[in-house]
C-alpha cells in the first residue's frame, strides 16, 4: 500500500504543533503555507500563554478554574468538553514548550515568571518578553525543521490552498493548491487535510492581523460544504496603534504589567499628558470595574474605550479617537525586560517613547472566535477522548480544522493569552485522532483513481485562466477590498444595530457582484500577486455575509456581540424590595434569553447565499450564569441567581441526578 | 475604529513624491528602473506606498504596468518578510516611515530587492538558502519527544536575558545582505530536472557557501541551552566545515544593520572560540 499522508494547510502555531506531533507518531506530513512558516501570523501574538501553575495552585487556582474563567469570559457559548480538556493540558503544554527551548522570562530562582491577563484574578500567563507568540512559533518551527531534515515533513511554502478535493461520496481526499511563484496548479492526494489557516481579519480591511489572514482557506472549505460557526463573534482588541496600512496590536500585557488606561477629565485637554495632575485624570476602567480594574475581559474594555470617546466625548484628541495607555509610572528597566518588544513597536511606528509619554491607543479588529464548525468526542469525565478521529473534524469527512480558524474554544469572547494555548492544544490533540483515522482507512488516497484529482485540478485551473483572460476596464480589486473593509468595520465591530446590518448585507452583496467583475492589472503567469489577491478577495464575501447575517439574526448581547437595543442594563431601584424585584426580573429575562440564544450559529453556503441554523451548546459541566462584570446591582443579581441555582441543585439531587456543578467566583 | 483617522499634525507638506523601483520580471531577466508618483498621506510607510502603487499600477509617465510584486506579512517588524533595500539600506519596508525617508532624501524614495538573494520578481527574493543554513547548524533543541515528561531545565534570568535577544532573530536576512563575505548563489532549475533533484542540488550549493551571521548566532543560542548543548559538537563541526565561520571577514556590517539589535558579532566571537577549542579537543582526542 502507498504511504498515507496528512496535508496541513497553514504553518502557524496550530499547524506546526500538528505537524510535529504527527511526525513523532510516524506519519508523513505535507505542510503548506502562503508564507515561509516562520513568518506566520502567530509571530504577532505578544502577551503570553495561560496555564495553571504551582504558584497559582497554592492561591486556590486549579485547572477547573481556568476552564471556568474561559467559559465565563466566553459567555458560555462554547461546548465545554474541549475547553475543559484544554485547561487540563495547559500546564503540560507550557512544560513542553519550555523543554523545546522557548526563552520564557524567569524568576530570580530560574522558574518561569508569570503575569496576569484579563478575565482572571490569577497570574497564569507565562511569557517571553512581549514576543511570546514569536518565541513559541520559532520553537515549533525548529522542531518541524528537524523533522524536515529527517524526511518526515515536506514543506510547500508560498503555496495557496485552493480547496479540498471531495470524492463522489463527499469525502475529502486531498486538496488543490497553487504555487505562488510559478503559478502551477496541482493536486495533493491526502488521507486527511487539516486546515489551520488562522483568522479572516482582512475582511475588515485593516486589523491587527497579518496580510496572509484573508480567511480564504476557511472560506474555500465553507464553499465546499464545510459549516462555519459563530462567525459574528469577532473580537475587537481594546488597545491598538492606528496606522495607514495596519492597526498594530498593543498587547494586553501592557495592562498586565500595570499599565493604566485614562483620559483627561477636561475633554481634549491641550496639556502634555504627563503634566496633567492625577486629580484631573479619569481612570475610567479602574473606576467602573474596581475588582478587575484595567484587566476586564476584552469585549468590555473595548466597549468602555469606544464609549468614552464616541458617546462621552472624552477622546484625547479632537480629530481622532484615542485614549491614553500609560506605563510611565513603571521603572524603565522593568519595562524593557518585560515589554521591550511591544514598546519598541510603538516607538518605531509612532516615533514616541512610551516609557516617558503615555501611548495613544484605540480598539481594532483582532481575532475571530468563530470559524469552521468542528466536532469532538466527549469522554466519560467530560473532557475529550484522546485519539478519537472525531476531534476537530469538520462536517466533511477527513477534513479537519484547528487553531483560530476553528470555532471551538472561545465562545462569544476570547480571554487574553488563551489563543496561543488553544492553537497549540488543537494541533497536539488532532494528531492522535488522525493516527487512528489513518489506521482505519482501507486505502491510501494516493491509490485512488487519478481522474478524481485531475477533475478538481482542472476546475481550479479553469477558474484561474478565466480570471486572467477577463477583459480590462472592470472593477479594481484593491478598491473593492477597501470598501468591504469600511462597511464591515462600521457595522460589525463594537456596536451592532439591525438597521445598519440589514443595509450592510445589501451593500456587501452588491460589492460581491462587482468583485466578480474585477479585471486584473497583471495577467502574467509568474508570481502574479494580483490574481492571487483577487481570488482571496472573492472568497472574503461568503464569510463577510456569514458574519453580517449571523449578527443581524442574533438579537441579544453576548460577549463580543453587542446590540444596545437588546442590552439588559443595570438595576435602578434603591429601595431593597424593589431592587430585589428588579433582580428577579433581570434573572427571569436572562434565563429566557439563554433559552432562546445560548446556541451556536451554524452557517452553510448554498452557492450564492448563507443559510443559518442553530445548535445547542454542551453546558453540562458548568451551568451558565450571568456575566456581571461591573454591572450596577451585580451583587443583588448574583444573590438571586445563586438562590435559584441552589434550588435547582437540590431539586436535581433529589431526583438522583448528577453531582452539582461547581460555581466559581463570578464578576 | 482606529483606522479611520488622520493625523492633523503631519509635519510633511509635500503633495506627492517619486518612488523609483528596481524591477525584474523573473529570474535571469534584466532588471530596470521604473518611476511611480505617489500622493503623500500622513503616517505612510513603504508598505502603504507599495499598496497605493499596486492599486493604481500606472507609472509616473502614465504607462499601465503590472503591479510591483513584493513580500510582506505582519507589518510590525516581527515576521521578516518585507525586507528590501530602501534608499540604499537593507531593512524592513513596514518600519520604513515615509516622513523619515523624505527627511533624509526629499521628494524621492528608492526601492530595490535584496542584493544577495536571487530575485523571484521585482522586490521578491528567494531566501531558501537562509533557512537551509538553520538546518545545517541544527538550530533546534533535540528533545526526546512531545509527550508530557515534566518541565524543562531551570534557567537563570541571566541566561534567559542572553538567549532571548538571539531568539528574536526573524530570519529576515539583513545581516547577510550587508555582509561582504556573503555572495549571491543562484541555482537555476535545469530542463527536465525534478523538483526534488533541483532542491537537493541547490541545498548542496548552499551548504558549500557561507552560512552567515544569523546561523552562527543560532548555533550559539542552541549550544547555550542545557538540552541543546547535547548537539554542540555537530553544530561546531558544521561551523568548521566549508562555508563555515572561517569565511567571516569581521567587517561587522551584520550587527550594524540587524533590525533587532542582535549581538551578532558577540555570537561570532563566541563561535570562534568554541570552534577553536573544539578543534583542539579533536586533535588531542579529548
Amino acid at each position: 500500500m502507498a504511504t498515507k499522508r496528512v496535508l496541513i494547510v497553514g504553518g502557524g502555531l496550530a499547524g506546526l504543533a500538528a505537524t510535529m506531533k504527527l511526525a513523532e507518531l510516524g506519519i508523513d506530513v505535507d505542510l503548506m503555507s502562503l508564507v515561509p512558516v516562520k513568518r506566520s501570523h502567530s509571530v504577532c501574538a505578544q502577551g503570553g500563554i495561560n496555564s495553571v501553575n504551582d504558584l497559582t495552585r497554592q492561591q486556590g487556582d486549579d485547572e477547573w478554574l481556568h476552564f471556568d474563567d474561559t467559559v465565563y469570559g466566553g459567555d458560555f457559548l462554547q461546548h465545554q468538553p474541549p475547553v475543559k480538556e484544554m485547561a487540563y493540558w495547559g500546564p503540560k503544554i507550557i512544560d513542553l514548550m519550555d523543554r523545546l527551548g522557548v526563552t520564557f522570562n524567569r524568576t530570580p530562582e530560574g522558574m518561569l515568571d508569570r503575569r496576569r491577563f484579563g478575565g482572571t484574578l490569577f497570574k497564569r500567563t507565562a511569557f517571553a518578553g512581549a514576543t511570546t507568540g514569536q518565541q513559541l512559533l520559532y520553537a515549533l518551527d525548529e522542531q518541524v525543521r528537524r523533522w524536515e531534515a529527517a524526511g518526515k515533513v515536506k514543506k510547500y511554502e508560498y503555496w495557496d490552498f485552493l480547496g479540498p478535493i471531495l470524492d463522489d461520496n463527499g469525502i475529502c481526499r486531498g486538496a488543490v493548491a497553487q504555487d505562488l511563484v510559478s503559478m502551477e496548479i496541482r493536486s495533493f492526494p491526502a488521507d486527511a487535510v487539516v486546515v489551520g489557516s488562522g483568522g479572516p481579519g482582512l475582511i475588515y480591511g485593516r486589523s491587527t492581523m497579518s496580510m496572509a489572514c484573508t480567511g480564504s482557506a476557511a472560506s474555500r472549505c465553507f464553499q465546499s460544504g464545510g459549516k462555519y460557526s459563530n462567525g459574528e463573534f469577532i473580537q475587537v482588541h481594546p488597545t491598538a496603534i492606528p496606522g495607514a496600512d495596519k492597526l498594530r496590536l498593543m498587547s494586553e500585557s501592557a495592562r498586565g504589567e500595570g499599565g493604566r488606561v485614562w483620559v483627561p477629565r477636561t475633554p481634549q485637554d491641550p496639556r502634555e499628558a504627563v503634566t496633567i495632575p492625577e486629580g484631573e485624570r479619569f481612570y475610567f476602567l479602574e473606576d467602573r470595574y474596581p475588582k478587575y480594574k484595567n484587566l476586564v475581559p476584552r469585549d468590555i474594555a473595548t466597549r468602555e474605550i469606544f464609549d468614552i470617546c464616541v458617546n462621552e466625548g472624552l477622546s484625547v484628541e479632537k480629530d481622532r479617537q484615542c485614549v491614553y495607555l500609560d506605563l510611565t509610572h513603571i521603572p524603565r528597566q522593568e519595562l524593557d525586560r518585560k515589554l521591550g518588544g511591544i514598546l519598541g513597536i510603538y516607538e518605531k511606528f509612532q516615533g514616541v517613547d512610551p516609557r516617558t509619554t503615555p501611548m495613544k491607543i484605540f480598539p481594532a479588529v483582532h481575532y475571530s472566535m468563530g470559524g469552521l464548525w468542528v466536532d469532538y468526542e466527549r469522554s466519560s469525565t467530560g473532557g475529550l477522548v484522546v485519539g478519537s478521529p472525531k476531534n476537530h473534524i469538520t462536517n466533511v469527512p477527513n477534513l479537519y480544522a484547528i487553531g483560530e480558524c476553528d470555532y471551538q474554544y472561545h465562545g462569544a469572547n476570547r480571554l487574553g493569552a488563551n489563543s496561543l494555548l488553544s492553537c497549540i492544544f488543537s494541533g497536539l490533540i488532532v494528531a492522535p485522532g488522525l493516527e487512528n483515522l489513518l489506521k482505519g482507512a482501507k486505502q491510501a488516497a494516493a491509490e485512488l483513481p487519478s481522474s478524481l484529482f485531475e477533475r478538481s485540478r482542472k476546475q481550479h485551473q479553469s477558474r484561474h485562466d478565466a480570471l486572467l483572460k477577463r477583459s480590462g476596464g472592470g472593477e479594481n480589486p484593491y478598491l473593492i477590498h477597501q470598501e468591504l473593509g469600511d462597511v464591515m468595520t462600521k457595522v460589525a465591530t463594537v456596536v451592532r444595530r439591525n438597521d445598519q446590518l440589514q443595509e450592510a448585507l445589501g451593500k456587501v452583496s452588491d460589492l460581491y457582484a462587482r468583485a466578480k467583475k474585477c479585471s486584473l492589472s497583471d495577467t502574467g503567469t509568474w508570481t502574479n500577486q494580483n490574481v492571487v489577491f483577487t481570488k482571496a478577495l472573492l472568497d472574503m464575501f461568503p464569510l463577510a455575509l456569514t458574519i453580517l447575517k449571523g449578527a443581524l439574526q442574533r438579537d441579544e448581547c453576548r460577549g463580543a456581540h453587542f446590540k444596545p437595543d437588546f442590552a439588559f442594563g443595570s438595576l435602578t431601584a434603591t429601595e431593597p424590595a424593589e431592587r430585589r424585584r428588579q433582580a428577579e426580573a433581570w434573572c427571569d429575562r436572562f434565563e429566557a434569553n439563554n433559552a432562546k440564544w445560548l446556541k451556536s450559529t451554524v452557517a452553510q453556503w448554498t452557492g450564492d447565499e448563507v443559510e443559518i441554523t442553530y445548535e445547542e451548546v454542551d453546558t453540562s459541566l458548568i451551568p451558565p450564569r450571568p456575566r456581571l462584570y461591573g454591572l450596577v446591582g451585580a451583587d443583588d443579581i448574583e444573590k438571586v441567581w445563586n438562590q435559584r441555582s441552589a434550588a435547582r441543585e437540590t431539586a436535581q439531587n433529589g431526583n438522583g441526578s448528577t453531582a452539582p456543578a461547581k460555581l466559581a467566583g463570578a464578576h | 475604529m482606529a483606522d479611520s483617522h488622520h493625523n492633523p499634525n503631519a509635519s510633511h507638506s509635500a503633495r506627492s513624491f517619486e518612488v523609483r523601483i528596481l524591477r525584474q520580471d523573473g529570474p535571469g531577466q534584466p532588471s530596470y528602473w521604473e518611476r511611480h508618483r505617489v500622493e503623500y498621506e500622513p503616517e505612510m510607510n513603504v508598505i502603504s506606498v507599495l499598496q497605493r502603487i499596486a492599486a493604481k499600477a500606472i507609472t509616473a509617465d502614465g504607462k499601465h504596468v503590472a503591479p510591483v510584486a513584493w513580500d510582506c506579512n505582519c507589518l510590525e517588524e516581527v515576521c521578516g518578510a518585507c525586507t528590501m533595500v530602501i534608499n540604499g539600506q537593507v531593512r524592513q519596508s513596514c518600519s520604513a516611515l515615509v516622513d523619515r525617508l523624505l527627511e533624509d532624501r526629499p521628494g524621492e524614495i528608492e526601492l530595490a530587492p535584496m542584493a544577495k538573494f536571487p530575485v523571484v520578481r521585482d522586490l521578491v527574493v528567494d531566501r531558501a538558502r537562509l533557512f537551509r543554513a538553520l538546518t545545517k547548524v541544527k538550530a533546534w533543541v533535540p528533545v526526546d519527544g512531545y509527550y508530557d515528561v515534566g518541565p524543562g531545565p531551570r534557567v537563570s534570568p541571566a541566561t534567559q536575558e542572553q538567549s532571548y535577544p538571539l531568539s528574536e532573530c526573524m530570519s529576515c536576512g539583513c545581516c547577510l545582505d550587508a555582509c561582504p563575505q556573503y555572495l549571491k548563489v543562484e541555482v537555476e532549475r535545469l530542463e527536465g530536472e525534478s523538483a526534488a533533484d533541483f532542491e537537493a542540488r541547490a541545498n548542496n550549493e548552499f551548504d558549500r557557501s557561507f552560512v552567515g551571521a544569523h546561523a552562527i548566532s543560532q548555533a550559539m543560542l542552541f549550544n547555550s541551552h542545557p538540552t541543546g548543548a547535547t548537539s554542540a559538537g555537530p553544530r561546531l563541526d558544521a561551523l568548521m566545515a566549508e562555508g563555515g565561520i572561517q569565511v567571516c571577514g569581521n567587517a561587522q556590517n551584520c550587527v550594524a544593520v540587524c533590525p533587532k539589535n542582535i549581538p551578532l558579532t558577540t555570537s561570532i566571537g563566541r563561535a570562534g572560540r568554541a570552534t577553536t577549542i573544539h578543534q583542539l579537543k579533536k586533535w588531542f582526542g579529548a
